[in-house]
């Protein structure tokens, strides 16, 4: 029998009773979180200084199966709700966690703002292009003409970058990686939660259920196989934003930081107090 | 010190001096008062205001503030309450203490942003999906501004339940000469919070005397929108469903005694008139009036709270009376509650009015 105690791995978990978790076979968010982890572990975040917030779907019930402070919130709120946990207390690390249907539609104009309010807070967009938990509808990130169970015909809609978006919005730091480039995703996650300010890294994951079914682009390692081909450094184009067809992955914005939301809010208790 | 304020005033004042630390709103009529008084004093008492893109960001700002232990409240009006609804759902099934103050304007839809009304009142009580339980507290002076908002505090802490201040426009920016304590009485927890090992976050067996675990305090909280078990954890067990909506709804039936509101004169009489909030001034005034016409007296139930709805309260109280008449500014939202309470005991008139404008005493009088 494995010691847990031993292992600050799974001592991660609530292994005791929340497993097994209610992801589908072959699903990334598995990954993403278990990269997740190890990144905090890597970067010595205790639990008991963390909190990790998400709104609905997917990726939204990660938070479920760790054991530090957890805040599965509404559908596209995780962001707002994660600005409330950081403004009570700021001493707290708030990584908010979600898919690309929760954080960029329903929660897009609170993810726009909070980018631009600058709170000392890490967002990972697990993006799989599809709303996976309600059966593989279209999302503000599945590309044009591309087929989900409410666009049979192919999807006319244009989509978003959410790495572009968090760009624009005034994120500090913006990066891409896959649930394929696991090492590489680590070390996107840390450079995020290093970054002071408002941070983003956008993970591209499979999701042989539904987009890769929808798609024919087959099970979890053809998926897996189809992001390895499709992803390319950033490193290696001239212009990370505009290339066709391609997964640009990498460190896409890292900016100068400057004084964060919490920082700033504190100026203004002082400024109070003198008149 | 007396001085001279607005209810909204009043009401933000209150808020503070009950220890609320924490703003988060959006600017809406005739609301914005609260939030500009707030956005000005929080930050000298060490609190936090912060203006979000909406209200559905406002109220899951606040439920954030307060999963990590500050006590929070925000203020809108009808359109934004609206949008609140959600997240006062939220609020109910995570037990996350906050007020939610309502300043009423007409609708539906923009409606009258300038203009007054009690239109809101069932919003307060059905607005969020789901069956759950709601508190919601309507003043009718500035004085009262203040004292029921800290009551409101008081009540959202000691239940674990969001607690709704339902002003209406006249309420919210009325003027009154008013003398405020500077000293209120906070709710505390009678016990500290079990070891983190012993720790269930809705646990039946504290009856919410202990305190309870936010976010950083090294307990590892789980918080969700989900039905829950005790430990906070999501499931679909219908007994634990079943459990977990009891709960909601007991903490509310299991104090009442308590938590009625009631403030009442010369019931004894024939007829009683039944109010709330500004419309409750009118029928102050029109008792008044009527009685120094007539020599006769006419009794007057003013709700201070007016969800959970005091029936069994009302029915004693109107038991001898012959005739009920229930000024309103709407179309008679809080009139058939009163009705299918008492109606059994005695006939129930509704005075209605839905202009924008305010209820006057001669209204109320020509039904007398």
């Amino acid at each position: 029998m494995i010691e847990l105690k031993d292992d600050r791995f799974l001592n991660y978990f609530r292994l005791d009773e929340r497993f097994p978790h209610i992801l589908c076979p072959g699903c990334g968010i598995g990954t993403t979180m278990a990269t997740m982890v190890r990144a905090f572990l890597e970067l010595g975040i205790k639990q008991d200084e963390l909190c990790v917030v998400s709104g609905i779907g997917c990726s939204s019930r990660v938070p479920g199966y760790l054991d530090c402070d957890t805040f599965h919130t509404l559908h596209g709120r995780a962001l707002p709700a994660a600005t409330g946990v950081k403004l009570a207390k700021p001493e707290l690390k708030v990584v908010v966690i979600g898919g690309d249907g929760d954080i960029m539609a329903i929660g897009g104009n609170h993810f726009i703002h909070a980018a631009r309010r600058n709170l000392d807070l890490t967002v990972i967009v697990v993006n799989n292009f599809t709303y996976a938990m309600t059966g593989g509808q279209y999302s503000p990130t599945t590309p044009t003409h591309e087929r989900a169970a409410t666009a049979p015909f192919g999807n006319v809609e244009r989509s978003f970058d959410v790495c572009f978006l968090a760009r624009a919005a005034g994120a500090m730091f913006v990066a891409r990686s896959t649930t394929f480039h696991v090492a590489h995703l680590k070390k996107m996650l840390e450079l995020a939660l290093k970054k002071k300010g408002f941070s983003v890294v956008e993970v591209i994951s499979q999701c042989p259920t539904f987009y890769g079914r929808y798609q024919g682009i087959g099970d979890a390692v053809q998926m897996l196989e189809w992001l390895r081909a499709r992803s390319i450094d950033v490193s290696k184009v001239s212009d990370p934003w505009h290339q066709k067809d391609k997964f640009v992955i990498g460190v896409l914005h890292d900016q100068q930081e400057i004084e964060p939301y919490t920082q700033l809010y504190e100026e203004v208790r002082e400024r109070s107090r003198g008149k | 010190m007396k001085q001279l304020l607005s209810g909204n005033e009043a009401c933000a004042i209150g808020a503070i001096r009950a220890g609320v630390r924490f703003f988060a709103g959006y600017p809406i009529t005739p609301s914005t008062e609260i939030a500009e008084y707030l956005a000005r004093e929080l930050p000298r008492v060490g609190g936090t205001f912060i203006q979000m893109e909406d209200e559905i960001g406002s109220i899951c700002c606040m439920n954030g503030a307060t999963a990590a232990g500050v006590k929070a409240m925000t203020a809108t009006s009808g359109p934004g309450f609206s949008l609140m609804q959600e997240g006062i759902g939220y609020s109910i099934m995570a037990e996350l203490p906050c007020i939610i103050v309502n300043v009423m304007r007409g609708g539906p839809a923009t409606g009258t942003p300038t203009r007054t009304s009690q239109a809101d009142v069932m919003q307060a009580r059905y607005g969020t999906h789901g069956d759950h339980p709601i508190v919601a507290l309507c003043p009718w002076s500035v004085r009262e501004c203040f004292d029921l908002t800290v009551a409101a505090v008081n009540i959202s802490e000691r239940l674990r339940i969001p607690v709704i201040v339902l002003m209406d426009e006249i309420v919210g920016h009325m003027r009154e000469v008013v003398e405020l304590p500077t000293e209120v009485e906070i709710w505390r927890p009678a016990q500290p919070k079990p070891a983190p090992e012993d720790y269930y976050h809705y646990d039946d067996r504290n009856n919410y005397d202990a305190a309870i675990a936010s976010f950083g305090e090294g307990y590892r909280v789980h918080l969700t929108g989900l039905t829950h078990r005790k430990d906070g954890f999501p499931t679909d067990d219908p007994e634990i469903i079943k459990w977990n909506l009891d709960r909601l709804r007991n903490k509310i039936e299991q104090n009442r005694s308590w938590l009625w509101d009631i403030y009442y004169e010369d019931i004894g009489s024939e007829t009683v008139i039944v109010c709330y909030g500004s419309a409750a001034r009118a029928g102050m005034e029109a008792k008044r009036q009527f009685e120094l016409k007539t020599g006769q007296r006419v009794g007057i139930v003013r709700l201070r709270m007016v969800w959970p709805f005091p029936n069994e309260r009302l029915i004693a109280l109107l038991r001898s009376a012959r005739r009920v008449i229930v000024p309103e500014m709407n179309q008679g939202q809080l009139y058939r509650e009163i009705e299918r309470t008492v109606s059994l005991h005695v006939p129930v008139v509704s005075v209605q009015r839905y202009d924008g404008e305010m209820l006057t005493p001669e209204e109320i009088i020509s039904h007398l």
